[in-house]
């Protein structure tokens, strides 16, 4: 996590100097338009990722309730916690060395302090906000929904918001003393959050934990698979139950549209040919990609309780790459739309969806064997960007994963045509079946040899 | 049924555990009581093998726990809620562990029917996960499910912890039941000197890891605990 914040301070603080000139010499616009337009979204999608990725205050309030602490103290330090959040620090990265830039280049320095005072005011409110609707996923899907509804509008000139929305960005620059409206909006907003916050800071009310409507199911249509059922079985139930695998079942959704980049050749470095099949090996295994790493962590919480039973490990390892089989599949037939861009991308992920389940469901659960990084189903949070993603053996079982099919590809490809090409990919997967049992043998050594490692590693955090 | 020989575990900050020598024959109810600390799930812990000895082991039915896994068809346990599967709710846990076990459903059904009272009908059919249950549902879920499948060797953890009165005497006439009649064996742990005594044929005193008394449960047996544990 703190790799990734380091990142994004990095690329707002180079693009609050950058934007200007950007947009200035490569667009030939006029960059504080270009910005004051960009900001609806801007602020939209910053309501998103804080509603994604920004921790409630909620959590830790409990222990304070039994202290002789007044009521009103509680909420202001949960409130003002959160003000102080990375999540607003982050945009002045953007907006300071942005306004410096705007000075420097003969803005008059008064009305950029205006403008930047309203932004800080905007940037507060979405805090606010965010701690009404947090946990209200109407609310969210709602904001998403716009967003992209107004994107593809504005994309196919049907109706372009930012017209709108321009002037009134525009306006704390141009008459400095509104600036004072989303300034006072913010307080309003942090009123409503505190009275908000206080009637709810019950155990039974706002602090209570909501429970979901449990229904008990069979899922007896299961049973054909055999005594591999019995796992079976509950894997889906974990992937449907639990916040964490739902995120990860959206994401490999997102997955399936990462193709959109190279088939529509809108980013020019995915022009060459091979990286057909990199986006194919993608579009159709995202699923495998992020469920698969995490094998056996998706277990963590109750390890014990596996490693005590008379577990059959290899029908539990049967189990998760049926379910990876599965949804690679699925995902496939989902794809069949990039048919739209030629037979060829639409040929790159089939061959890709082969090589996934020959090859790379072996190597992702062998890779997942060694991580023992526990997961915590109940919260979402952490499902972006672990650091248990990246270490040595795993960025090492990259290479066969996507380097390997792109080189077999490109071997064909410049020899007889693509169309070899994606053969010899088919192939490589095909040939990867024959090493099923091999692969799920070796698994199950590791499984073993490293059981109590795993178990002292998923205990610790837990 | 059970022996443990020269079994030590030690860590970094020093020894936790160690047992010279234990018999624990087939059928005997089991106590293992001592203050916090003392080694009690440290010693159940080994003996599922979910931690290695330093040294020594543990032979379960002359099977040795930490080098063969045969021991687990006939060894049931509840050590902690580590031991429950959050997002299932109690029926679906139940047939899952009955399916591990090589239970059916209707073997299942017949075996949770003995023990609706013990449920107090607050575990079936409440349409909550095991995540939303209270601390005390949790542990009778655990402790029933440990009862599936036939088990000739069941562990439980301080079960006697977060129940309600009426919950706890009923868990001692089950586990009495398993012992003298069925001829399990029932290992349990307990802070709560009086249940332990009452349900244990034998009961066992481990003080920083080492086994200071090996009592035979008699009327004096009591007494003499409470002693101890107030430094007399």
């Amino acid at each position: 996590m703190v790799f990734g914040a380091l990142w994004m301070i990095a690329s707002f603080l180079l693009l609050g100097f950058g934007v200007y000139f950007i947009i200035e010499e490569q667009f030939k616009m006029e960059p504080f338009q270009v910005v004051n337009q960009a900001l609806i979204y801007y602020m939209g999608i910053d309501l998103v990722f804080r509603y994604f990725l920004q921790k409630m205050p909620v959590m830790n309030i409990k222990p304070l309730m039994y202290l002789p602490i007044k009521r009103k103290a509680i909420v202001n330090f949960a409130i003002g916690k959160t003000m102080i959040s990375f999540f607003n620090i982050l945009h002045a990265f953007f907006f300071i060395p942005f306004s410096i830039v705007l000075i420097m280049e003969g803005f008059p320095v008064l009305q950029v302090l205006a403008w930047s005072f309203a932004i800080l005011g905007w940037i507060y409110c979405n805090n606010f906000i965010n701690i009404f609707v947090n946990n209200k996923d109407v609310v969210f899907y709602a904001v998403i929904g716009s967003i992209v509804a107004m994107i593809g509008l504005q994309y196919y000139g049907i109706f372009d918001i930012t017209q709108f929305t321009y002037p009134i960005f525009n306006s704390f620059y141009a008459i400095p003393y509104l600036a004072f409206i989303p300034v006072v909006l913010a307080v309003v907003f942090y009123r409503m959050a505190f009275t908000f916050f206080k009637n709810n800071l019950y155990l039974d009310a706002g602090l209570s934990i909501k429970h979901d409507i449990a229904e008990t199911q069979d899922y007896t249509w299961l049973n054909r698979f055999g005594s591999m059922s019995t796992f079976l079985k509950n894997d889906i139930k974990l992937l449907r139950r639990n916040k964490r695998s739902k995120t990860t079942l959206l994401i490999s959704v997102l997955f399936i549209f990462y193709g959109l980049l190279f088939f529509t050749g809108s980013v020019e470095a995915y022009e060459g040919p091979f990286w057909r099949v990199f986006a194919g090996i993608f579009i159709s295994g995202g699923f495998l990609f992020t469920f698969g790493q995490f094998v056996p962590s998706w277990d963590s919480a109750y390890y014990p309780l596996m490693m005590s039973q008379n577990i059959r490990y290899k029908e539990y390892i049967a189990s998760k790459w049926y379910l990876m089989v599965i949804a690679t599949i699925v995902s496939t037939v989902i794809s069949v739309f990039y048919l739209y861009w030629g037979w060829q991308a639409y040929a790159a992920v089939v061959v890709g969806a082969i090589y996934n389940i020959g090859v790379n469901s072996h190597l992702v659960l062998w890779g997942g064997a060694y991580i023992k990084t526990p997961i915590d189903l109940t919260t979402s949070k952490k499902a972006f960007g672990d650091k248990q993603a990246f270490n040595a053996k795993t960025l090492l079982l990259t290479i066969p994963k996507l380097l390997l099919p792109m080189a077999i590809y490109a071997v064909g490809h410049f020899t007889l045509g693509e169309a070899f090409g994606f053969a010899l990919v088919a192939i490589a997967g095909l040939a990867g079946f024959l090493f099923k049992n091999k692969v799920f043998n070796i698994i199950e050594k590791v499984y073993k040899s490293e059981k109590y490692k795993t178990l002292a590693a998923y205990k610790q955090n837990n | 049924m059970i022996t443990v020989s020269n079994l030590s575990k030690t860590y970094n900050a020093g020894p936790v555990l160690n047992i010279d020598n234990l018999d624990i024959p087939k059928g005997q109810s089991f106590g293992l009581v001592g203050n916090n600390g003392a080694g009690k799930t440290t010693f159940f812990s080994l003996l599922l093998d979910l931690i290695q000895p330093t040294t020594g082991f543990i032979k379960s039915k002359d099977i040795q726990v930490n080098e063969s896994e045969d021991w687990k068809p006939f060894t049931s346990a509840y050590i902690d809620e580590t031991f429950l599967i959050g997002y299932l709710t109690p029926e679906e846990y139940f047939y899952f562990i009955g399916e591990l076990r090589g239970q059916n459903k209707a073997d299942v059904d017949a075996l949770l029917n003995q023990f609706e009272d013990f449920f107090h009908g607050e575990i079936l059919n409440q349409k909550k996960y095991l995540r939303d249950l209270s601390k005390g549902n949790q542990k009778k879920v655990g402790i029933i499910a440990a009862l599936i499948g036939n088990p000739e060797v069941i562990i439980l953890d301080e079960p006697f912890a977060n129940l309600d009165p009426t919950t706890q005497i009923r868990l001692k006439q089950i586990i009495k039941n398993l012992a003298g009649q069925q001829g399990v064996t029932v290992l349990v742990s307990s802070h709560d000197l009086m249940h332990v005594t009452e349900v244990s044929d034998r009961i066992v005193v481990l003080e920083k890891g080492e086994i200071i008394k090996d009592l035979a449960t008699s009327a004096a047996t009591l007494k003499e605990l409470e002693a101890h544990f107030a430094g007399e």
